[in-house]
């Protein structure tokens, strides 16, 4: 009976990845860092071109030389470069539409902006020579986060793509990302910045400011402050584009046509970040269109009925172990097979309850939404546009593309639980239910049974 | 490697999700049950180190966890406050909340300033002797160089000043290899140990500070000898498989998929031992490389904690 219902619920996830590219033209991944961020990004924008077509361009900020060399780029600039066609071919594939990549280059994009938005040129070249002036880019405001959301405004602005995937610094918290435009704007508004350039300005010493200047003067001694009040007098001249600018890259993020793509892995720590960042997206009625789980365990491993089997291979390590020597080509003797069986049964077990774990992760974060996919475990690294394919593909939820991952069916479940469904007196619901809870079974056999041959 | 816990101030790294806090959250632990007075302090205040201990808050002024350990977060205003207090003795306690948001607003902007508060403080702690041994849950590989260098950059940067005053001896504790050390945490996997070989060059560059040891997180156990490897293909094969179904009276498709994951688990492994020798003989064989287990029972918490904390005795 499997046959029937695997296909069909791979494609509807297919159909409700192809309605939301089809719908957004911006697609933002953030998530805790080191949980695949970036190689997810590339994956859908290289799938989306692949599968759904137009013009698509990926936009990291993650120099690593890796992902230009999965696409088959000599290296990843601040302006876009096309993804060659042969790079597809390569992996098999006749893209529908053009993939381009990008790269934010943080310090590149910040002379832009000054240039762009400092009065005249003489000015931007004071800014621009000012030694604090670096410093500041890296850091303040939550600099490099707001310089991706600036870059993305900027390309989108451009109007020359048909989807914008953008891939988003490790944040010390996740949350700054989602507010550093906010945060630019508030900067330049900041009764403290008026504050502490008025006495340089004027000359004059506010009284209200006193107290804070003999403190200050004597911790940090007045050159520093002298610099940085010439600093901030530059600075400022740009306030009005800087603020303009920040809030239209917020409109940006709050437009229908942009969607948040969160990456997150199902280990405890990353898991709960995800989780704060799910419910700061709902708080600032941000649009969470894909929850992407990466390096999830098959879901075999959860699967009760194959637990069994493992420990029932190690109970009966010795009885089975004699049999199974005597036909084996090596000639090894019964002990030593006897002693695989039994490590298998334990990794099993092992393994099982991380599983286990991660499946009731996933149940808690998959609550919040009804469109979200598990990755598997990649063996070795991904190093050209098949491996970022074989990502997408799991993504869109094809099983038999996706070799060693575990795409729909962990979701459905989690959707749809069958105990719920069973619990309903309605007569063939069940039916139904059995038939997903069997074709997980021989599916993810099937499924992990690939694993091998990878 | 015994000498790890004899130094007075070490500083745990690594990149985001490797197990920085667990390892931080253990090693004070250990240098408690030691007998050693610990303090155990989180530079970022997300709160993991009180996940960690299931302790509730961890205040500036500090908590009691265990007998010996005590465990804190950072707070730079705090940490301002207690500065003017102590050493610069400026008399405006009252008002020190507006002061300390302007400190933060030029903190945003001049380098270093915020760090200085962090470092000041960490190293406050082991000058005035509070503690044997401080352990910091420092910022991850993007950040921590800025922090473990602000006492140098502030001194180029602030010329005059009770700050340009106070670097020097936080320097002399910075520099000294048997006082002040960095553990590098990562876990066997490609991201993790590229940014660990990255900062342990930058450390070398770019700060006063040593790097005390390695250590590899979340290590797998090697599923199979050499000769149990060779029985376990001979018996993945599909014909191996049903007849082992058929002797159990269990589905092929069942057992094939505890071969399988037996499989995943070999290749999960193997990609990580290929990291790690990665990250070996990128270090150099003079700084020690510490294992720490993956451990399948519970991720966190105080039992995961003390697990670790033993398995860590067990390496040094």
């Amino acid at each position: 009976m499997a046959p029937a219902s695997g296909p069909q619920r791979s494609s509807e996830r297919e159909r409700q990845i192809e309605q939301l590219l089809a719908a957004k033209e911006v697609v933002v991944a953030c998530g805790p860092g080191g949980v695949g961020k970036t190689t997810s990004a590339a994956a859908l924008a290289a799938t989306a071109a692949a599968r759904v077509g137009g013009r698509v361009l990926v936009v990291t900020v993650d120099p690593a030389r890796r992902l230009a060399d999965a696409l088959g780029l000599a290296g990843l600039g601040n302006s876009a470069t096309r993804v060659p066609d042969e790079a597809f071919r390569d992996a098999g594939v006749q893209p529908k539409g053009e993939l381009y990549a990008a790269m934010v280059d943080m310090s590149e994009s910040w002379d832009a902006l000054v240039k762009r938005h400092a009065p005249d040129a003489k000015t931007a070249g004071q800014i621009l020579a000012n030694p604090l002036y670096q410093n500041i880019t890296g850091r303040f405001a939550q600099g490099h986060d707001y310089i991706a959301m600036e870059r993305l405004y900027e390309l989108h602005e451009e109007g020359s793509y048909d989807l914008l995937v953008v891939d988003t610094p490790p944040s010390r918290n996740a949350l700054d990302l989602l507010d550093a435009p906010s945060h630019m704007a508030d900067f330049f508004s900041s009764r403290l910045l008026r504050w502490l350039t008025v006495p340089y300005r004027s000359r004059l010493v506010n009284l209200a400011s006193r107290p804070f200047y003999q403190v200050a003067d004597r911790v940090l001694g007045s050159q520093l402050l002298q610099d940085l009040a010439d600093f901030f007098i530059l600075f400022q001249t740009m306030r009005d584009g800087f603020v303009a600018r920040a809030e239209a890259v917020n409109r940006l993020l709050r437009d229908v046509r942009t969607t948040f793509m969160l990456v997150t892995t199902l280990e405890a720590v990353p898991a709960r970040e995800a989780q704060e960042m799910t419910q700061a997206l709902v708080d600032r009625r941000l649009h969470l269109g894909l929850l992407v789980c990466n390096k999830v365990l098959p879901p075999a491993l959860s699967d009760p009925a194959v637990a069994k089997v493992a420990d029932r291979l190690g109970s009966g390590a010795e009885e089975l172990g004699g049999p199974l020597a005597a036909k084996l080509k090596g000639g090894e003797p019964p002990e030593v097979v006897a002693a695989v069986l039994g490590e298998l049964a334990q990794s099993f077990s092992n393994f099982r309850l991380v599983a286990n774990r991660e499946a009731e992760l996933l149940r808690e974060l998959a609550a919040v939404h009804d469109l979200s996919a598990t990755v598997g475990y990649q063996a070795g690294n991904i190093t050209d546009l098949a491996g970022l394919l074989r990502i997408g593909a799991a993504i869109w939820g094809d099983a038999e593309e996706a070799e060693a991952t575990t795409p729909a069916r962990r979701t459905r479940r989690t959707r749809a639980p069958s105990g719920r469904a069973r619990a309903k007196p309605a007569a063939d619901t069940t039916d139904n239910t059995d038939n997903t809870d069997n074709t997980d079974n021989t599916d993810n056999t099937d499924n992990t049974d690939n694993t091998k041959e990878t | 490697m015994t000498d790890l816990l004899r130094r007075r101030l070490l500083f745990v790294t690594g990149k985001g999700g490797v197990g920085k806090t667990t390892v931080a959250a253990a090693l004070g632990l250990l240098a408690s049950q030691q007998g050693l007075r610990t303090l155990v302090c989180e530079v970022e205040p997300k709160g993991d180190l009180s996940f960690a201990y299931e302790c509730g808050t961890t205040p500036f002024h500090g908590r009691d966890v265990a007998a010996n350990l005590k465990a804190m977060s950072m707070d730079t205003e705090a940490s301002l406050r207690e500065y003017l207090h102590h050493v610069a003795k400026v008399p405006v306690l009252g008002r020190i909340s507006p002061v300390a948001r302007a400190f933060d607003f030029i903190a945003t902007a001049a380098p270093g300033i915020r760090e200085i508060l962090t470092m000041g403080k960490l190293c406050f702690e082991v000058r005035e002797k509070h503690y044997d041994l401080v352990v910091v849950d420092a910022s991850a590989t993007g950040n921590v160089v800025g922090q473990l260098a602000a006492p140098t950059g502030i001194n180029e940067l602030v010329r005059v000043g009770v700050v340009r005053s106070q670097t020097e001896w936080m320097l002399e504790i910075l520099r000294d290899p048997s006082v002040t050390g960095v553990v590098l945490v990562t876990t066997p996997e490609e991201m993790p140990v590229s940014e660990a070989i990255d900062l342990a060059g930058r450390l070398a560059e770019e700060t006063p500070v040593h790097l005390a040891c390695v250590i590899a997180n979340r290590v797998l156990p090697e599923l199979f000898g050499r000769a149990e490897e060779q029985v376990f293909d001979e018996l993945s094969t599909s014909s191996e498989i049903d007849a082992l179904a058929r002797q159990l009276g269990a589905p092929p498709n069942d057992v094939a998929a505890v071969f399988a994951a037996a499989r995943l688990a070999v290749t999960i492994r193997r990609d990580g031992s290929a990291h790690l020798e990665r990250l070996r003989s990128a270090v150099g064989a003079e700084t020690p490389l510490l294992y720490l287990p993956y451990l399948f029972a519970r991720a966190h918490g105080m039992r995961a904690i003390r697990q670790v904390a033993q398995s860590l005795g067990e390496e040094l």
